[in-house]
C-alpha cells in the first residue's frame, strides 16, 4: 500500500486554486516562532471558552444511549413502553422508529443501521432517550428492556485467528491480507549480513480519552439543522450528518470553536450525532447528546494492538543490509489493524525490505485514528531493534543510527527526496544537549534502583500538509483585522499562530486581531485537523491572504501618496515609501481604505512541490529508573530534539512535545484496555481507575526540547511541518531502551508495567516459578 | 453507568445502596449534616429515610459569593446543579465517577471533585468555581498563571486542574515541586500539559505572595 497522510479525510479533496504570487520565504521574523501567549488563553483559564458540552439553548432536552452490555448479541426485542411513560421522558428510539432505519458506515465496505440489532462489540448502541433532566433520562433507560441472543465471541487476535473461531462478521474474521511490501532481495541481505537479531514485540490496545466526552448538541429551525460537535473537523461532521439524514450540505451547520481533546477519535462523528439530531426533530426541542466515560472507552476508538515479528541484518561495520517484519493487528469488529511498518520501510537507509501486514477482526470496538496510526508500533519495534543490534555490535545506538540516516524516501515510488530532514543533527545535537556519552558511562549502581538512559528516533509519514486550504484576512479601517478560517484548534493552538502569521505580514498586533473558525455556516472549508497537518495546510493560506490585503493596501496608498505600489511597504501602523521616507500614510488615513471600509483578502494554499516529500523527524533521549525489587519503572528526565521545519510559536510547540512525550509515557508502561475473554467479552478497563492514564506524578517534571530548524525554503511557503504526531512516536521505544541499559533486560512486551518487569529479571536471572501469563 | 437510580419501587436495592453512600462513604460533618436533613427530625444516620425522586429538598449554597437558595433532588451532584442549573460552564464533566478531575471545586476552600458531591451535602457551604476566581473580567493570580505559562492544550480539564491548584495553594501557600506534583494528582491532562502544569503552579505561589 502506498504511504498515505490522508488519513483524516476519507475520499478524494478537492484542491484549492493557485495563488497569483507566492511569496518569498520568511527570514527573520519579528513575531512568527516567538513564544507568545495563546490568544485564546483567557477563554481557555477563564472559563469564558463554551465547549460543546457547554452549550446550554432554551427548552434543551438532554439524551442518553442505551448500549449492549455484551461481547456479542443479537437483539431480540427492545421494550420501552415503561420508559416512554416516565416523568418528563419526551423521546424514545430503538430499531423500528420510524426515522431510524438509516445505514451507518462503519469501514470500507461494510456498513450496519442506526440500531442495529447485530451488536458486534459491547457498547453498541440499542435505544436512546431524551428527557427533561439528565437523570430522567438516565432513569427511563434502566426501565428499557432488552432480550439478548447472547453470541460466541472472541476477543483476542490469536482466538481469532483460529479456524474454528466464532464469526464476527460473514466472510470470517482474518480479511485478504494486502500484498507485502518489498524492495530488494531480503534473502540475499540476510545472507551478507555479519549479525542478524530476530524479535516478536507487542504492543497494547490504547484508548484515546479525551478529556471531553464525545457528544453534540442539536437544534433544527424547520428544516436546517445546526450541530454543536465536540470535533477536530466541522466540515467532516457537516458531511456525514447531511449524508446521514439526506440534508443538503447547506442546511446543516455544524460549529466546534472549542473542543477538549480529540487525538484522532474526533475526526469523524458517532452515531450520537444523529441520534440527537432525530430526537431534536421529533420533539420540536433542542438536543443535548454527549456519552459518558465509558461509552467513550468502549465505543470512540482505539490504538491497534499490533504484535510484529521483527528480522533485521547488519554488518559489522553498522550497515543496515536487511529487514523483515510480519505484524498482526486488531482495529476490531469493523475497522483494519493498522499498518505498524512505515518506519520500518522508511526511517533507515536498508537495500533489501519486506513487510506483510494482516488484520483480525474481534469483538470489540473499532480503532479509529490515533496519534501516528502505526507510528509508535512500528516504532517500539524498530528501534528496540535498533538498540539491540548496536549493543550486538558493541556500538554507540547514535552511531548505529546515524550511519543509517537516508536524505531521501526509499519507500515511496521514484525515491523522491526529502524537502528537508535534519534527523542526524536530531541525534547527534539532542544527545549532546542531554549528555548522552557522559549518562552511559555512568557506573552503574550498586543499590537496587538501577539508573539507565536511551534514546529512539522516529519520522512521522505525513506532517506536509497539502491543499485544500482557504483563509480569508479583513482588515478593518483602523488597522484591526479578522482571521476568518475553518480549522478547528484542538489544542495546539491553531488560532494563535494563525494570527502570528497575519501580524507578521501586517503588523496589526495580536490583540487586535479576531477569529472566526470552525463553522461550516461561516467559515471556509477545511479538512479536520488531524495528522499534524494543520500548520503546513493553513499557514500558506492564511500568509497569502494576508499578503493579498497588503497588496491591496499598497496600491490605494501608492495613489494617495503618487509613488509606485512597489517603493511602498508597510512599517508597523504607516505604509512608507522605501526611496523617499518622508512620503508615508498611516494605514487609518488611506482614503480609498477609510471609504470601503475594508480590505479582504484571500488566499489559498498551494500544491507541495513536485518530486519531493515533506516529513518531519526526532530524536527523544529517557533516563528511567527501575526498581529492581517492585519492578517499578520511572521517567526522571526525557530530551526531545526534533525537526518539524520553521516552529510556529516555541511555547505551544515545546507543550505539544512535552504532550507527545507524556502519551508515550503511558503508551510504555501503563495503558492497556483488557478483555474479558473467557466470559463475556467485556471490557475490564472502562474506568480511568482501570485504564491508566499518566498523571502528574508519573510525568517527568525535567523535560526539555531541542528545536532544529532545517529552514525548509522549499515544503511551502512558512517552512513549517507538522510537529503533534511526531512528538509521540519515539518515546516508548526511548523508554524501553533505557531500561534495558537499566537493567540488561529486553522488554518486547507494551505496557512494561512491575509485573513484567519482575517476570523479565527474573527470567533473566534465570529464576523459576515466577512466572505468570 | 453515570448516575444514581432511585426507581426504589422497583428496584429496592439501590434503596439500599444509596443509603449506604449517605452513611457510609461520606466523612465527618457533612456525612452527618446530610444524612440528618434528610431523615427529618433525627441525627441518627443509620435509620435515614429515603427521599423518593422527585422529592426536592430545600439548599442553601454559598456560590461564588453569592446566595443560592434552591430545591434539589437528593440524588442530584453538585455538578449538576453547578452547571445545569446555576450555569456555571466553566465546572467541565469528565468522568462523573471521581476518576479525571475536570469538576474539580472549592467546598469551604479545599478542593473536591463536584461529580463526588451530592447538592445536599453543599448545603450551607461555601462552594467556589473557576468563576469565582474571577474579580470583574480581570483573572485571579493562578489563572494568570495557567495563562502565561501555556499550562493547558485543549483547555478542557484546565478549570479543574486550577481549581486543584488554587486548593493546594490555599492550604499550602509555598509547596515544594514534589508537593505540587501530590497536589495535582487527581486530575488528569490528557494532552500532557504537566510540565507547564507545575510551573504554572510554582509562578501563581509567586504572584499571590506578591499580592498579585
Amino acid at each position: 500500500m502506498e504511504p498515505t497522510d490522508r488519513y483524516y479525510w476519507d475520499g478524494p479533496a478537492p484542491e484549492t486554486p493557485a495563488q497569483s504570487s507566492t511569496p518569498a520565504p520568511w527570514k527573520d521574523t519579528t513575531i512568527v516562532g516567538k513564544p507568545v501567549v495563546r490568544v485564546d488563553a483567557y477563554d481557555r483559564v477563564t472559563g469564558s471558552a463554551i465547549f460543546p458540552s457547554d452549550v446550554v439553548l432554551p427548552d434543551m432536552l438532554h439524551a442518553a444511549v442505551l448500549w449492549c452490555p455484551h461481547g456479542h448479541a443479537m437483539v431480540k426485542h427492545v421494550d420501552t413502553s415503561a420508559a416512554e411513560k416516565m416523568p418528563g421522558v419526551r423521546a424514545v428510539l430503538k430499531d423500528g422508529t420510524p426515522g431510524t432505519n438509516i445505514p451507518w458506515f462503519q469501514s470500507r465496505g461494510f456498513s450496519s443501521r442506526l440500531f442495529d440489532p447485530h451488536c458486534r462489540y459491547e457498547g453498541e448502541e440499542v435505544a436512546a432517550v431524551a428527557a427533561d433532566t439528565i437523570y430522567q433520562a438516565w432513569d427511563a433507560l434502566r426501565a428499557i428492556k432488552v432480550e439478548y441472543d447472547l453470541l460466541p465471541h472472541v476477543v483476542t487476535e490469536e482466538d481469532a485467528a483460529k479456524t474454528d473461531a466464532p464469526a464476527v462478521r460473514d466472510g470470517g474474521n482474518v480479511p485478504p491480507a494486502g500484498r507485502p511490501y518489498e524492495r530488494g532481495d531480503v534473502a540475499a541481505g540476510f545472507a551478507s549480513a555479519d549479525v542478524v537479531v530476530e524479535r516478536t514485540y507487542t504492543t497494547p490496545c490504547e484508548l484515546h480519552h479525551p478529556a471531553e466526552l464525545h457528544g453534540c448538541v442539536a437544534k433544527w429551525d424547520g428544516s436546517r439543522l445546526t450541530v454543536w460537535e465536540s470535533t477536530q473537523g466541522v466540515y467532516a461532521i457537516q458531511n456525514s450528518v447531511a449524508a446521514a439524514l439526506n440534508l443538503p450540505l447547506a442546511n446543516v451547520r455544524v460549529i466546534g470553536h472549542y473542543m477538549g481533546g480529540g487525538f484522532g477519535s474526533k475526526l469523524s462523528t458517532g452515531k450520537y450525532s444523529i441520534i440527537a439530531a432525530l430526537m431534536a426533530k421529533k420533539t420540536g426541542r433542542p438536543v443535548r447528546l454527549f456519552l459518558t466515560r465509558e461509552q467513550v472507552a468502549l465505543t470512540m476508538g482505539n490504538r491497534p494492538p499490533n504484535t510484529i515479528w521483527l528480522k533485521a541484518g547488519v554488518r559489522r561495520d553498522g550497515t543496515l543490509v536487511a529487514l523483515e517484519s510480519r505484524s498482526r493487528g486488531t482495529g476490531g469488529a469493523y475497522a483494519g489493524g493498522g499498518s505498524p511498518d512505515f518506519l520500518i520501510r522508511e526511517l533507515y537507509l536498508c537495500p533489501n525490505v519486506r513487510c506483510e501486514n494482516q488484520d483480525v477482526y474481534i469483538n470489540a470496538g473499532p480503532q479509529r485514528p490515533f496519534r501516528a496510526p502505526g507510528h509508535p508500533q512500528g516504532a517500539w519495534a524498530l528501534e528496540q531493534m535498533m538498540d539491540e543490534l548496536a549493543a550486538r555490535l558493541g556500538m554507540d545506538p547514535i552511531e548505529l543510527r546515524v550511519k543509517n540516516v537516508p536524505t531521501f524516501s526509499q519507500s515511496r515510488g521514484g525515491n523522491p527526496p526529502y524537502t528537508s530532514t535534519l534527523l542526524k543533527e536530531c541525534l547527534v545535537d539532542g544527545a549532546k544537549s542531554f549528555g548522552w556519552t557522559e549518562a552511559r558511562k555512568r557506573p552503574p549502581a550498586a543499590g537496587h534502583i538501577k539508573r539507565g538512559v536511551g534514546v529512539a528516533a522516529g519520522m512521522w509519514q505525513g506532517g506536509g500538509g497539502s491543499p485544500p486550504s482557504t483563509a480569508i484576512v479583513k482588515l478593518f479601517a483602523d488597522g484591526s483585522a479578522n482571521l476568518n478560517m475553518g480549522a478547528s484548534d484542538i489544542g495546539c493552538g491553531t488560532k494563535t499562530w494563525a494570527a502570528q502569521i497575519v501580524s507578521e505580514e501586517l503588523g496589526v498586533p495580536l490583540d487586535r486581531i479576531s477569529i472566526e473558525h470552525a463553522d461550516t455556516g461561516t467559515t471556509q472549508f477545511a479538512t479536520p485537523s488531524g495528522g499534524s497537518k494543520t500548520v503546513p495546510t493553513e499557514s500558506p493560506a492564511i500568509r497569502a491572504a494576508a499578503i493579498q490585503v497588503k497588496e491591496q493596501l499598497m496600491a490605494m496608498a501608492a495613489e494617495q501618496l503618487k509613488v509606485p505600489a512597489a517603493d511602498l511597504e508597510l512599517r508597523g501602523s504607516e505604509v512608507v515609501s522605501k526611496s523617499e521616507p518622508t512620503k508615508k500614510v498611516a494605514v487609518g488615513a488611506i482614503g480609498g481604505f477609510r471609504s470601503r471600509g475594508v480590505v479582504v483578502g484571500v488566499g489559498y494554499r498551494g500544491p507541495n512541490p513536485s518530486g519531493k516529500v515533506a516529513n518531519p523527524f526526532a530524536a527523544q533521549f529517557a533516563e528511567v529508573e527501575v526498581n529492581a525489587l517492585t519492578g517499578e519503572i520511572r521517567v526522571v528526565r526525557f530530551l526531545a530534539a526534533h525537526d518539524s521545519g520553521r516552529p510556529m510559536n516555541e511555547k505551544t510547540y515545546q507543550n505539544q512535545v512535552f504532550g507527545g512525550i507524556t502519551m508515550g509515557i503511558g503508551f510504555a508502561l501503563t495503558e492497556t484496555r483488557v478483555m474479558d475473554r473467557e466470559h463475556r467479552g467485556k471490557v475490564l478497563t472502562q474506568s480511568l481507575h482501570d485504564y491508566k492514564m499518566p498523571t502528574a506524578l508519573d510525568a517527568p517534571a525535567d523535560k526539555s526540547v531541542v528545536i532544529l530548524d532545517p529552514h525548509d525554503t522549499e515544503v511551502n511557503t512558512t517552512g513549517a511541518k507538522g510537529i503533534g504526531e511526531p512528538a509521540t512516536i519515539p518515546t516508548a521505544p526511548a523508554i524501553a531502551n533505557a531500561v534495558f541499559h537499566a537493567i540488561g533486560v529486553r522488554l518486547a512486551d507494551a505496557p512494561m508495567h512491575p509485573v513484567r518487569v519482575l517476570d523479565a529479571l527474573a527470567d533473566h536471572a534465570g529464576a523459576k516459578g515466577r512466572k505468570r501469563g | 453507568m453515570g448516575h444514581d437510580d432511585t426507581n426504589t419501587d422497583t428496584l429496592p436495592a439501590r434503596g439500599v445502596s444509596r443509603r449506604g453512600f449517605i452513611t457510609t462513604g461520606v466523612t465527618g460533618a457533612i456525612g452527618v449534616a446530610a444524612a440528618a436533613k434528610l431523615a427529618g427530625a433525627t441525627t441518627d444516620a443509620q435509620g435515614a429515610a429515603i427521599v423518593k425522586a422527585g422529592e426536592m429538598v430545600a439548599v442553601t449554597l454559598m456560590v461564588n459569593g453569592r446566595q443560592r437558595k434552591m430545591l434539589v433532588e437528593p440524588r442530584w451532584s453538585l455538578l449538576h446543579i453547578v452547571r445545569d442549573h446555576l450555569g456555571l460552564t466553566g465546572t467541565k464533566v469528565g468522568c462523573e465517577r471521581g476518576e479525571c478531575g475536570a469538576c474539580t471545586v472549592l467546598v469551604d476552600g479545599v478542593p473536591r471533585y463536584a461529580c463526588m458531591a451530592l447538592a445536599v451535602e453543599a448545603d450551607g457551604r461555601e462552594v467556589t468555581t473557576l468563576e469565582g476566581l474571577m474579580t470583574g473580567e480581570d483573572m485571579g493570580p493562578t489563572q494568570r498563571a495557567f495563562a502565561e505559562e501555556d499550562a493547558f492544550q485543549c483547555g478542557y480539564c484546565t478549570p479543574g486542574q486550577i481549581m486543584a491548584a488554587e486548593g493546594l495553594l490555599r492550604a499550602n501557600p509555598s509547596p515544594s515541586l514534589d508537593e505540587i506534583r501530590a497536589g495535582m494528582g487527581g486530575n488528569i491532562c490528557r494532552c500532557g500539559a504537566y510540565a507547564h502544569i507545575f510551573k504554572a503552579v510554582a509562578k501563581a505561589a509567586d504572584l499571590k505572595r506578591q499580592g498579585r
